[in-house]
């Protein structure tokens, strides 16, 4: 452990020698706003912040280097793990960059399914920024109602793949198992309720909240410039007023023939990016209930049919030789992808989620790189943080949305 | 379904003159156990779900503090990595005596899924743990089954204080 | 004498290799269907020499030179409106060929067309920064940095991001093993308790499935607890705890007589 002594001082008084007699406050890797591993070394000036430095990496576990000794099919219930707060958006940015390089397309009910819980997905993530950013800012009721809310999205993603919090629902190829029998009802229940709750609990409580708007308000200012050269997507760049979500942009799944509208907020603060978050999930509740249709339309067809890289049913690896001959090598060996590279930019609720794979025909990836939205929105902090007090250093930093798993990977 | 009733004269002791002095200080420690938030990963989405709501960690007496010197439980949920395990260490030995540890996770117990470079293989390498919790992330149920296995074990110490302490029972 | 296993690329191999499998490619199309792209292409020609270029998956793939980098994103930027760089990583293609491919991932807003630059660097090379230009270059070079070990020129703060800044080695290199070598295994032992502590603490347990049937530190079995760290290679005494606080009502047996009479 530091010893300190008079030539080897702690690093944080280290500034006080210095004549302009900046205080360095060290925002520890471990700290009750429920982010995660952040380490924020602040200069302040008084109250107001001269220089913030971000330290990550506490939480790196070399999740890309245990991509390239893992099968693809193996390496997917480790893509839960990398933003755990929305796994299935994970496991979905991953499934579909392999199935781009494999050149292969999902039937339509795992698209509908696939839509469906991506968009549960989205509102569960958007509950948990409620709930923490009104815990940071001060609220403290509204993160147990919306946890409640959380509670209630959870049962229906239990009751679809058995797990709370890891998905891995979604698979190369497809998803794995169809809708259990009463989850469009409860599904419906959930929209109807959470819809109600958005109006007269969430909004009620805190959007013309006089104190809610104080402390949002011009915190954590990010201009479009800032944003696009940042590298900020998702909330952040559309709270600075530029219009890109790639569910419209460059669709893919369903999402092409949905009609759903973005929310764009030309405030460039804390707020603005507050309300964009409310109003997706309004959009999301609209979207699950377009895709419904389409998944009572479609047939029962969950995986596709690629022989080569994808294994068949279990019905028919049950009953069939040559269906359980190939599933018994793409399991020991792994599939065999094409040689080549891939990156497909996904909307995750965070931002832009991709998965830039380089594939050299072996069952292992060659090299897996996830672009993480937000990486460069802590990177950002370096730049939003200066000149803001430091209660507001708390809310700009809940008002990003970081989620530890995805910055260090 | 059966009732349960908590027998309170056998191992949790009563507030009252009748039982001795370790029952008395026994039971006050166990059932105020303020836990240090030690949320690392995604088990910490879980220990906050556990506080939450649905499965209120309130009703066992615990107040998430988030300063090592107000708190008793050190919940480890979440991937320790090495670059933290300085940090780890650090808080842990600012926590006052008598303290626990209870290792929430896959992660924590052993590394988990994560048998990489920057990992420490099991949080009890750095820290002496008490409670291990499987799970990845195991559920909140889990969790507070986990505090009431803690308590139980609370309650069959002995209340000398010179005698529990971690320098005498563990090696680090 | 052990078999020598070569070190150039010490990752995970797969169970069983084919010996005769030709793996197909992606497929890829020449750069002349789509409008963009086209021009795009003739404006980078114009500045930088381009050694190859093509359509993947609906994307342009541009291969440059590694000191054209900042021309060619400085063009992208400035005359092209690829307002965002998205990504920049590397390819580790030492054992191959002895150079790193480098590669700069852009995204152009207003006609949502997103394309990809990539470099080849030898081993030792650094490459010019781009952070004047793009600011995600900040974190991005910082972790190319650290994991492969490739410097990025003229970077405000060219220092480790997510490895600890004493760490040695770079970790996603090819010849760096996925469990850590020597230095990363008692990297977290040295620096808390010092160098004594490593057999104190002994070495870590990377076997996933080691079940140790004497560990009385870890593990206790119900009904025959015995005291922290003792020997039990000889068997354990059976102890009487009560594990549950709880009784069961019998409901059977009234404790109350409401009549009297009875």
């Amino acid at each position: 452990m530091q010893q300190p002594n008079k030539l080897v001082p702690f690093f944080e008084n280290l500034n006080f020698e210095r004549d302009d007699n900046t205080m360095v406050v060290n925002f520890g890797p471990q700290h009750p706003s429920a982010h995660g591993q952040l380490r924020l070394m602040l200069e302040l000036d008084g109250e107001r912040v001269v220089k913030a430095h971000p330290d990550i990496g506490y939480l790196h576990r070399g999740i890309e280097k245990m991509a390239e000794n893992m099968t693809y099919n193996e390496f997917l219930p480790t893509t839960d793990r990398l933003d755990y707060i929305a796994s299935t958006a994970n496991n979905y940015a991953y499934a579909i960059a392999v199935e781009k390089l494999l050149g292969i397309e999902a039937p339509r009910r795992a698209q509908a399914i696939r839509t469906m819980l991506l968009e549960l997905n989205r509102i569960i993530s958007h509950l948990f920024f409620i709930a923490t950013h009104a815990l940071d800012v001060g609220a403290m009721s509204v993160f147990l109602y919306a946890f409640r809310e959380r509670e209630f999205a959870m049962d229906l993603m239990e009751d679809y793949c058995g797990a709370r919090l890891t998905h891995s629902s979604v698979r190369i190829g497809g998803v794995p198992l169809d809708l259990p029998e009463n989850w469009i009802a409860d599904m419906y229940a959930f929209l109807d309720k959470l819809e109600h709750e958005l109006e007269h609990t969430y909004e009620a409580l805190l959007t013309e909240n006089r104190i809610w708007k104080m402390r949002l308000e011009d915190v954590g200012v990010i201009n479009a410039e800032d944003a696009l050269s940042w590298g900020c997507t998702g909330p952040i760049l559309r709270g600075a007023g530029v219009q890109y979500d790639i569910r419209k942009e460059e669709p893919y799944e369903l999402y092409g023939e949905l009609d759903f509208d973005i929310p764009v907020s030309d405030r460039n603060d804390s707020y603005g990016r507050y309300m964009i978050h409310i109003e997706e999930m309004r959009q999301s509740s609209r979207i699950i209930k377009q895709v419904v249709p389409i998944y009572k339309k479609s047939e029962a067809q969950l995986m596709a049919h690629a022989p080569q890289y994808i294994s068949a049913p279990k019905e028919e690896i049950m009953t069939q030789n040559y269906a359980l001959m190939q599933h018994f090598v793409l399991v020991t060996q792994g599939m065999r992808p094409p040689k080549g590279e891939v990156y497909v930019p996904t909307e995750s609720p965070k931002g832009e989620l991709g998965f830039y794979i380089k594939s050299e025909g072996e069952p292992y990836a060659y090299r897996l790189k996830c672009r993480a939205p937000s990486f460069y929105h802590t990177g950002i902090l370096q730049k939003v943080l200066v000149g803001t007090y430091l209660a507001d250093v708390v809310t700009m930093i809940s008002s990003s949305n970081i989620v530890f798993g995805e910055v260090d990977r | 379904m059966a009732q349960h009733q908590v027998n309170y004269a056998s191992a949790a002791g009563l507030p009252v003159a009748l039982t001795s002095v370790d029952k008395l200080i026994n039971w006050g420690r166990s059932n105020s156990l303020w836990p240090m938030t030690y949320g690392l990963a995604c088990c910490a989405i879980e220990m906050m779900a556990t506080g939450a709501s649905r499965y209120d960690f309130d009703r066992m007496g615990t107040i998430f503090r988030a300063s090592p010197r107000q708190s008793d439980v050190m919940i480890l949920a979440g991937t320790l990595s090495k670059k933290h395990a300085e940090f780890t260490r650090r808080l842990y030995d600012q926590m006052m005596e008598p303290k626990w540890v209870i290792s929430m996770g896959s992660c924590a117990n052993t590394g988990g899924m994560f048998n990489t470079y920057s990992t420490v293989q099991g949080v009890d390498r750095i820290v002496p743990v008490d409670i291990y919790l499987p799970g990845c992330a195991p559920r909140p149920e889990t969790l507070q089954y986990a505090l009431m296995m803690l308590q139980k074990k609370i309650r069959r110490e002995s209340a000398d204080m010179n005698k529990n302490t971690k320098q005498n029972l563990r090696m680090l | 004498m052990r078999k020598y296993t070569p070190k150039e690329n010490v990752q995970g191999k797969a169970y069983y290799t084919d010996r005769f499998w030709v793996a197909p490619s992606v497929p890829r199309s020449e750069v002349t269907e789509d409008a963009h792209f086209v021009k795009l292409l003739e404006k980078i020609k114009q500045h930088v020499g381009v050694k190859d270029a093509y359509v993947q998956i609906g994307q342009m793939i541009v291969h440059i030179n590694p000191e054209d980098n900042f021309t060619t994103l400085k063009l992208l930027k400035e005359q092209c409106d690829y307002a965002m760089c998205s990504e920049i990583s590397a390819v580790d293609y030492l054992a191959q060929d002895g150079e790193f491919e480098v590669f700069y991932q852009m995204l152009n807003l207003k006609k949502a067309k997103r394309v990809r630059i990539v470099t080849r660097l030898k081993e030792g090379q650094a490459i010019e920064s781009v952070e004047p230009l793009y600011h995600s270059a900040n974190f991005a070079e910082r972790e190319m940095y650290d994991m492969f070990g490739i410097v990025a020129n003229n970077h405000p703060f060219m220092k480790r991001i997510l490895m600890p800044d004493d760490w040695e080695g770079h970790p996603l290199l090819k010849t760096y093993p996925l469990q850590g070598d020597e230095a990363a295994s008692w990297y977290e032992v040295d620096k808390i308790f010092g160098k004594e502590y490593r057999d104190v603490i002994g070495p870590e347990n990377r076997d996933p499935s080691r079940i140790d049937r004497y560990d009385t530190k870890r593990f206790s079995r119900v009904g025959y607890e015995v005291p922290f760290d003792a020997d039990i290679s000889e068997g354990e005494k059976e102890t009487a705890i009560e594990y549950s606080e709880t009784l069961l009502v019998n409901y059977n047996k009234s404790s109350k007589q409401l009549d009297e009479r009875r």
